[in-house]
């Protein structure tokens, strides 16, 4: 049985008080009118004397050949807000991004905590669905990291339901009047459906994780295998519903916060990037028991399992990744690339940055196969990995609600610690309720004998 | 590489009371047997329908490109549609063997040899189609970076027809070699079993000296895990590739960001449905019935409702996005509503039908093991699957942004010929193999034998099951 180390706790709890606040601050401290975007502004002239969205504009220019390209791509990308488009300011839009940064803060670092728990749910049932015979031993610690669904989800959907018009400008009706594009959209994106998508996203995750714990608890007392048999079921049909869900879940969530722009890719992309992190969570948690001498029947080759795991999927998130980029880069049409000309023009460092950290980094250190079996190697692995995918949310929001208003900041910093506070106390907890050991599993003995 | 205890609860993998030396009896039997005459019939048939389409190539390439249906707005019909579609039924082979082993799935072990044949012969079929369509096949070479008289005149790295070279040719010898690997110890095995001379000259010559040291093993097992390990992005970057033909274009339709893992699930979906359907004819001739077992065909029916899932997603997909985008000339496209009520609907139906309605049946258990039923299915997904490719290069450029250029397409005897032709000789290629390779892979089922023989299965639950 686990328990959470009080000083784990103690720090969890630390986090989340520092984050709370830096939350708060940040929504405190947002400019409220235009006059204190005119002040933020002329301080801003003054530090930098000169204009560095223009200086940066070129380089998209001089690729494309064709002067102010990127500057009309930007505004396009960017301006797709209430303000920008029927802009009666350059500064209105300004106030509303900068308005909208805490938010954008919040909501990175809270999805990108709830993939996680989804993700890990999402290989949970893959285990079952596939009659997976080396991880059975892991399935404790995987009902453990989806403890965190159920409170992560109801983060999320309060986020996405009441961010509005911060996060998504096709809920402004005022817009959408003068807009032919989001007329034809309406359809879809239309705040009710909106809801009642977002609802049943959570009730399904959330239904399938209270069941197959249920199961899998009730497993370990019963001397059939009639709970196994449920779960099998249950995963196959959660596996299905996740695969639908999923894809809508970004379109709602992700891409409809640039409604103009669309990719069929998108989707899979997302899965790409929460499943990664979500193996490398487990891994991470498993070293971190096991350093505590609570997984005696785990051995190095399941850790070596969970390695190939986080390295196979980091290749896999970057082939989507480039198929994705390199496609609307090749065709070039200019409805699609503005996506990436804002992404590249104002986050460079990020974007570039990403794939170095998701892809250049697991795949060096990953690659050898004694690595993969000594636990300090899979967490420096997993570090790069998550702090890469924290990036890819990032970048999958920022740039489509706060444009080149971004900064890394007390906001930004404050969401990732309160949820990681969070994510950490209420995980410790989960794992504690009962024994790490699961028992009666019809693959529990394959698994524990399982080498290679 | 395998764990020695196995769950009581799965299935055994070979049935019957087996041996190792039954496994290599059974194995080498029709190898070392004569030809019966179904064989020959069938073969005969495959050969002729070969020498037909020969004789449409020869025609199409001393005559011209013109005695094809193509037109000024359709340059890519029949040829593209059958290159992707033997391509894609490539891959299961390559899955089979390669994604399967990093899984370590045991089932593969009897169906893998066969879908590996299935793979070489079928991108053979697949290789003649970027040479024949071309209006000047003769200076094919010229697609190849070879310093020249023309100034090292160099070919352009930036088209997806080119990469398709390199994709296509590096699949195929990396699939060849390891293909060939797995067979040194069954090539070994013949030699060591025939009363020949000649086939033991032969398969000498073929099995490169095996003699099955230990060494030998460690190193077979190393280049078998690198190579696999190798072959997995393979399989999915090649046929990526072959999906940029399309994707990098500007056509509607054709520009999808999802090409790319959607055409690879649908190369599984449908390579896995050819694998179907050789292999339920081929374990009942070949009395393969116990090492091909019910439990394969199931495995492999689910690894087609898994690849069909993810097709159909992104079939739903395409056609949502096609809505969202709010684009006009989306409207043509093979997956939109203009393409299910236009002239091509019955090609957009029948793609619906077979890949999405007709695969849902294996949902049940019952259907999923039912060996007639899967054959149906199998061969019904062949068809879809072409329908797909047909739709996807056909129907989104008979309509594409100028109505001016609107047209349909109409195959000649000659596109029609060499596709048959293609099948024709793909069975003859496969025939022959039936008939002189091991079609199973022997070493490789008898490792599994004691973990999941149905004897040794049976030895353990009177036993405790330890």
């Amino acid at each position: 049985m686990y328990t959470l180390p009080s000083k784990l706790k103690l720090f969890s709890i630390v986090l989340m008080v520092l984050g709370l606040a830096g939350i708060i601050f940040g929504f405190m401290t947002t400019p409220k009118t235009i006059d204190d975007v005119k002040k933020i502004l002329a301080e801003e002239e003054a530090h930098h004397g000169v204009d560095h969205a223009e200086d940066t504009a070129n380089f998209i220019d001089i690729a494309r050949g064709e002067e102010g390209y990127s500057g009309a791509a930007m505004e396009h990308a960017t301006d797709l807000s209430a303000e920008g488009h029927g802009a009666s300011s350059h500064e209105e839009h300004v106030l509303h991004q900068l308005q909208t940064r805490p938010w954008s803060a919040t909501f990175v670092a809270a999805f990108f905590f709830m993939m996680i728990a989804l993700g890990v749910l999402v290989f949970y049932a893959i285990q079952f669905a596939s009659q997976a015979g080396w991880s059975p031993v892991l399935y404790r610690v995987m009902e453990g990291i989806t403890s965190y669904l159920l409170p992560g989800s109801i983060i999320v959907f309060v986020l996405v339901i009441f961010a509005g018009e911060h996060f998504y400008p096709w809920q402004n009706a005022d817009l959408v009047a003068e807009d032919k594009i989001l007329q034809g959209k309406a359809g879809y994106l239309n705040f009710p459906f909106f809801i009642i998508r977002a609802a049943i996203y959570l009730l399904g995750w959330n239904i399938y994780r209270y069941y197959s714990r249920k199961n899998s608890l009730a497993q370990a007392e019963a001397n059939n295998f009639d709970h196994y048999r449920k779960n099998f079921k249950a995963s196959v049909f959660f596996l299905i519903f996740f695969l639908l869900t999923e894809a809508t879940m970004a379109w709602d969530w992700f891409m409809s916060m640039t409604p103009h722009w669309y990719s069929t890719l998108f989707a899979w992309y997302v899965f790409a990037t929460m499943f990664v992190s979500s193996i490398t969570v487990i891994a991470l948690v498993t070293i971190h028991l096991k350093s505590k001498g609570l997984l005696s029947f785990v051995s190095d080759r399941h850790l070596h399992d969970l390695a190939k795991y986080m390295f196979a999927f980091s290749i896999f998130w970057t082939y989507l990744w480039f198929s994705q980029f390199m496609l609307i880069w090749y065709s070039n049409i200019p409805e699609e690339v503005t996506y990436f000309i804002i992404r590249i023009q104002e986050y460079q460092g990020l974007f570039f940055g990403m794939l170095i950290l998701n892809f250049v980094f697991p795949m060096l250190v990953l690659m050898n196969s004694d690595f993969k079996k000594v636990p300090w190697f899979v967490v420096i692995a997993a570090v790069f990995i998550l702090v890469g995918h924290y990036i890819d949310v990032f970048l999958l929001v920022m740039p489509s609600t706060v444009g080149h208003n971004w900064g890394f900041g007390i906001p930004e910093i404050a969401a990732l610690l309160f949820f990681a506070g969070l994510f950490i106390m209420v995980v410790g907890n989960g794992l504690g309720k009962v024994s790490l050991r699961p028992k009666n599993d019809p693959f529990i003995k394959e698994s524990e004998n399982y080498h290679f | 590489m395998s764990s020695h205890y196995e769950a009581p609860i799965r299935e055994p993998l070979v049935l019957g009371e087996k041996s190792y030396q039954d496994i290599s009896a059974d194995v080498a039997a029709p190898v070392l047997g004569k030809a019966n005459k179904s064989w020959w019939i069938v073969f005969t048939i495959a050969l002729i329908a070969f020498l037909w389409g020969l004789g449409c190539i020869i025609y199409t390439v001393s005559t011209g490109i013109g005695v094809w249906g193509l037109n000024k707005t359709v340059g890519w019909a029949w040829d593209i549609t059958n290159f992707v579609w033997w391509v894609g039924i490539g891959h299961a082979g390559t899955l089979i063997s390669a994604v399967l082993l990093l899984f370590r799935q045991k089932w593969r072990m009897a169906v893998n040899r066969s879908a590996e044949a299935m793979t070489i012969f079928a991108v053979v079929q697949a290789g003649l189609f970027p040479i024949i369509h071309m209006g000047r096949p003769w200076l094919a070479y010229w697609v190849l970076p070879i310093p020249n008289q023309f100034g090292s005149l160099w070919v352009n790295f930036n088209s997806p027809l080119l990469w398709d070279v390199f994709a296509i040719s590096t699949y195929l010898s990396i699939s060849l070699v390891f293909w060939w690997t797995g067979l040194l110890p069954d090539f070994a095995m013949i030699r060591d079993k025939t009363k020949s001379p000649f086939q033991k000259k032969i398969y000498g010559i073929l099995s490169f000296g095996w003699s099955g040291r230990v060494k030998d093993w460690q190193r077979f097992e190393e280049v078998s895990l690198v190579l696999a390990g190798l072959a997995t992005p393979l399989v999915l970057s090649v046929h990526t590739i072959v999906s940029f033909d399309f994707a990098t274009s500007v056509v509607p339709g054709w520009h999808s960001t999802i090409y790319p893992p959607y055409f690879v699930a649908g190369a599984i979906f449908s390579g896995f449905a050819m694998v179907q359907t050789l292999l339920i004819i081929m374990r009942k001739v070949s009395n393969l019935e116990n090492y091909i077992t019910i439990v394969h065909i199931e495995y492999m029916n689910k690894v087609i409702l898994l690849t069909g899932g993810i097709v159909t997603v992104a079939y739903a997909t395409e056609y949502f996005v096609m809505w969202y985008s709010g684009v006009p000339y989306e409207d043509y496209t093979y997956l939109s509503y203009g393409a299910a009520t236009g002239p091509y609907w019955w090609a957009f139906w029948a793609l619906i039908i077979c890949n999405f309605v007709v695969p849902m049946t294996l949902w049940v258990k019952k259907y999923r093991r039912n060996i007639i039923w899967t054959f149906i299915v199998a061969l019904i997904i062949n068809i879809g699957m072409w329908f797909e490719r047909f739709n996807i290069i056909v129907v989104n450029i008979t309509k594409d942004r100028l109505t001016s250029s609107w047209t349909m397409f109409q195959p000649t005897f000659v596109d029609i010929g060499t596709f048959v032709g293609t099948i024709g000789f793909f069975f003859v290629l496969f025939l022959l193999y039936a008939r002189t390779f091991p079609v199973i892979a022997q070493a490789e089922v008898k490792t599994i034998l004691k973990s999941s023989g149905e004897k040794f299965k049976n030895l353990r639950a009177k036993h405790g099951n330890d």
